[in-house]
């Protein structure tokens, strides 16, 4: 079960998971495809919290609230950006990244 | 102490009346303006005369001392307070009475002589303001304080003599007159700040107490050789040239003759110009006891510009100007005065003499400018060339001007005979120069009094565009008022009431000068009269004659021109110029080049505002990076 698994291990998907996130934000153009990223970036984040308190701190809890916390702002974030999206595409028929260059010099 | 407690109202009304009449202005009507600020000075001029009469009669005592009517503190420093009250004493409760009553006269003068005028609401407010300021001045009880007031009868003076601002002119001599004596108020202040520093005190009563730490104790402190208790009273002397028109301060006065003549015969005959004798006279112990060499510099001005305006006053064809010159002239012998005087008894025959001449001056000279109003009213022009006959048009106008004339020419006896005399006797005591200097103006003074006399009201008549008519009632009886001023206060007993240190003395009138100085001033009564009393081309012949002499005093000895010429060549070339180019070039050009600099650094590193998300992304993950290594490699290493 899961004491079979070392903590290298899960630590080392949790990394993968982030820069696969931060690739993905980095690359896409599509602006949904870029808020999943970031979602997979944040998730990655949780997965650490999640097993450092598991093995390091056992007795401590602060590592599972400081989770549920992110997962409950991510669906926050997730609403907002959404919102903008949709606000985006309203207005200039495009959600795609490279169209949305407004605020520059 | 409290029985004084309503003088606070001789000053607090006339200035709750500037204040109904400058607001209500427009709103009432314009004559209405006018019955308030007259009748508010009316009660003022009651309470001043029964102030006069509780201090000097009722609750006289001998010596006079001063009496604070009230007094709070206003500042609170840790080393001295500044306070706010009201000092009476003889020379303030006498200025209380002459500023009151020459204040009411002009007042009801005005209700004829502005009368139509569009700004007659404006006009009255401004007098009002005026009033309260020199009430203001002469009562207080520090220096503070005075100055406060004696910037506002600046201001005022300054507000009334542009009271014609569509004039050019006008706004000139306001300008000017502002800034001269701005300029004086200078030295006052840098005195102030000097002479308390060491006496530890604003307060007139303990300033110039005579056993007080000024006196007492010599300030050992030196400047240039000359001990800084004397530099403090020569700024403070400065300050008092500077309202008081004394050479070479003198330059504004003549100019602020382009403000309405009742508003000259009250601020630059009678009150405000005289403001600065009052300042000598208020810090007289100290300058006295303490400082006998500034009041050798006070004397000295005094004579000098004495004689000075009274050569010019004779050149002069504008009625008003020789009046202005004339003023000056006999404030100079008001400071003259007060520089030969001593301290004490008999020895302050010269303080008392000055305050003397002040109180019957104002009299005179304030009926000269209004019977000047009066011509100027009929005749509609101010030079002399033009008018002539009148004494047939204008009766009433003619016999107080005769009176005023024969008055300040020391003639018994009429009042200046009287106040002349101790002048001359008190010079005559103390110094042989002054006293001839002072001998000669008595002669010039009659002589260019009479020149003006004779050529206005004998003479032949021009040719008038219309007959000249006599002045209306509101007009001719202050006249009439003051020439009884005139006339019969030189009889008032004035060493019994005002001396330099309270006590009263006997003073009498010293026969061998008396006579002489009547029989100089008959003299030049006479050399006019031969003048000026017919149309004769003698004078001007006698004006060719004197060729270069007569040139230089009718151009007033070019002092405007010097003075224009230090401004404009010297300080504005040689000051003014090069702080100019510093302020332009360092001051601003310091802060300009921060601007500019960055804006030109935004300027060229604005590309990297893209609007590109993935290029912020990439710079914001480079950064990351860049921080975790110099964390990694070189902080926690």
């Amino acid at each position: 079960m899961i004491e079979d698994i070392s903590l290298t291990q899960i630590l080392t998907v949790s990394t993968l998971m982030f820069f696969i996130g931060v690739y993905g934000f980095l690359t896409r153009k599509n602006m949904i495809s870029m808020l999943i990223s970031v979602e997979i970036m944040l998730n990655a984040v949780n997965i650490n919290f999640v097993a450092v308190n598991k093995y390091l701190h056992p007795q401590a809890l602060e590592g599972h609230f400081f989770t549920l916390f992110i997962i409950a702002i991510a669906a926050a974030e997730a609403a907002v950006a959404i919102a903008i999206f949709i606000n985006l595409y309203r207005s200039i028929n495009s959600i795609d990244v490279d169209d949305v260059t407004e605020m520059k010099y | 102490m409290n029985a004084y407690d309503y003088t606070l109202w001789i000053f607090v009304l006339p200035f709750l009346s500037f204040v109904i009449t400058g607001l209500l202005k427009g709103r009432i009507k314009a004559s209405l303006t006018g019955l308030i600020a007259t009748s508010v000075i009316g009660i003022s001029t009651v309470l001043s005369y029964l102030t006069a009469y509780k201090y000097f009669i009722v609750n006289k005592s001998t010596p006079y001392v001063a009496v604070e009517a009230m007094s709070t503190t206003w500042l609170r420093f840790s080393q001295m307070d500044v306070d706010f009250g009201i000092l009476l004493d003889p020379i303030s409760v006498m200025m209380l009475v002459v500023i009151t009553t020459v204040s009411f006269m002009v007042h009801i003068y005005s209700t004829g002589y502005m009368k139509g005028d569009p700004g007659y609401s404006r006009y009255f407010s401004f007098l009002s303001l005026f009033s309260f300021s020199m009430l203001g001045l002469v009562i207080s009880t520090n220096l503070i304080q005075m100055y406060i007031f004696w910037e506002l009868v600046g201001v005022s003076s300054f507000l009334l003599i542009g009271y014609y601002y569509q004039k050019p002119s006008a706004v000139a001599a306001a300008k000017k007159a502002f800034i001269v004596t701005r300029f004086a108020d200078f030295g006052f202040l840098v005195g102030i700040l000097i002479l308390s520093n060491y006496a530890g005190t604003f307060n007139f009563i303990d300033l110039t107490d005579p056993n007080g730490i000024l006196i007492t104790q010599p300030i050992g402190a030196s400047f240039m050789g000359i001990s800084v208790l004397v530099w403090a009273l020569i700024l403070i002397f400065m300050g008092g040239a500077g309202k008081s028109a004394m050479f070479p301060f003198h330059i504004w006065l003549p100019d602020a003759m382009e403000g309405p003549t009742p508003v000259s015969a009250l601020i630059h005959a009678a009150t405000m110009v005289v403001a600065g004798v009052y300042l000598v006279a208020r810090m007289f112990p100290v300058f006295s006891l303490g400082a006998p060499e500034a009041l050798g510099v006070v004397a000295f001005i005094g004579a000098f510009t004495s004689l000075f305006a009274a050569i010019i006053a004779t050149t002069q064809r504008d009625i008003k100007k020789i009046l202005a010159y004339s003023t000056i002239s006999q404030i100079g012998y008001m400071m003259l005065a007060l520089g030969v005087s001593g301290y004490g008894g008999e020895q302050g025959l010269g303080f008392t003499a000055s305050m003397f001449h002040l109180f019957t001056h104002a009299f005179f000279k304030a009926l000269l400018f209004l019977g000047a109003g009066s011509i100027i009213h009929a005749v509609h022009t101010n030079y002399m060339d033009e008018m002539g006959g009148l004494r047939k048009h204008m009766p009433a106008t003619h016999i107080t001007f005769l009176i005023a004339c024969l008055a300040i020419s020391g003639i018994p006896p009429l009042a200046g005979f009287f106040s002349k005399d101790e002048i001359l006797v008190a010079a005559y005591q103390s110094n042989m120069t002054y006293f001839l200097v002072e001998y000669l103006v008595a002669g010039l003074t009659s002589f260019y009094m009479f020149r003006l006399y004779f050529r206005v009201f004998w003479n032949k008549e021009p040719a008038y565009k219309h007959t000249p008519h006599e002045s209306p009632n509101s007009m001719v009886i202050p006249m009439v008022i003051l020439s009884l001023g005139a006339a019969f206060t030189g009889f008032i007993h004035f060493s019994g009431f005002v001396t330099s240190d309270g006590a009263a003395f006997d003073s009498h009138i010293h026969w061998n000068i008396a006579i002489a100085a009547i029989a100089i001033a008959i003299i030049g009564i006479g050399v006019a009269w031969k003048l000026y009393a017919s149309s004769s081309d003698l004078s001007s012949r006698i004006s060719k004659s004197l060729g270069a002499i007569y040139t230089v005093a009718k151009d007033k000895f070019y002092i405007d021109e010097v003075y224009i010429f230090i401004t404009k060549k010297i300080i504005f070339n040689l000051v003014s110029r090069p702080i100019a180019w510093f302020d332009r070039h360092i001051v601003d050009g310091t802060m300009n080049l921060i601007g500019n600099g960055t804006v030109a650094i935004s300027y060229r590193i604005r590309k990297f505002q893209s609007g590109n998300l993935h290029q912020y992304a990439f710079m914001f993950g480079v950064g990351v990076l860049i921080a975790t290594a110099i964390y990694l490699y070189f902080i926690t290493a």
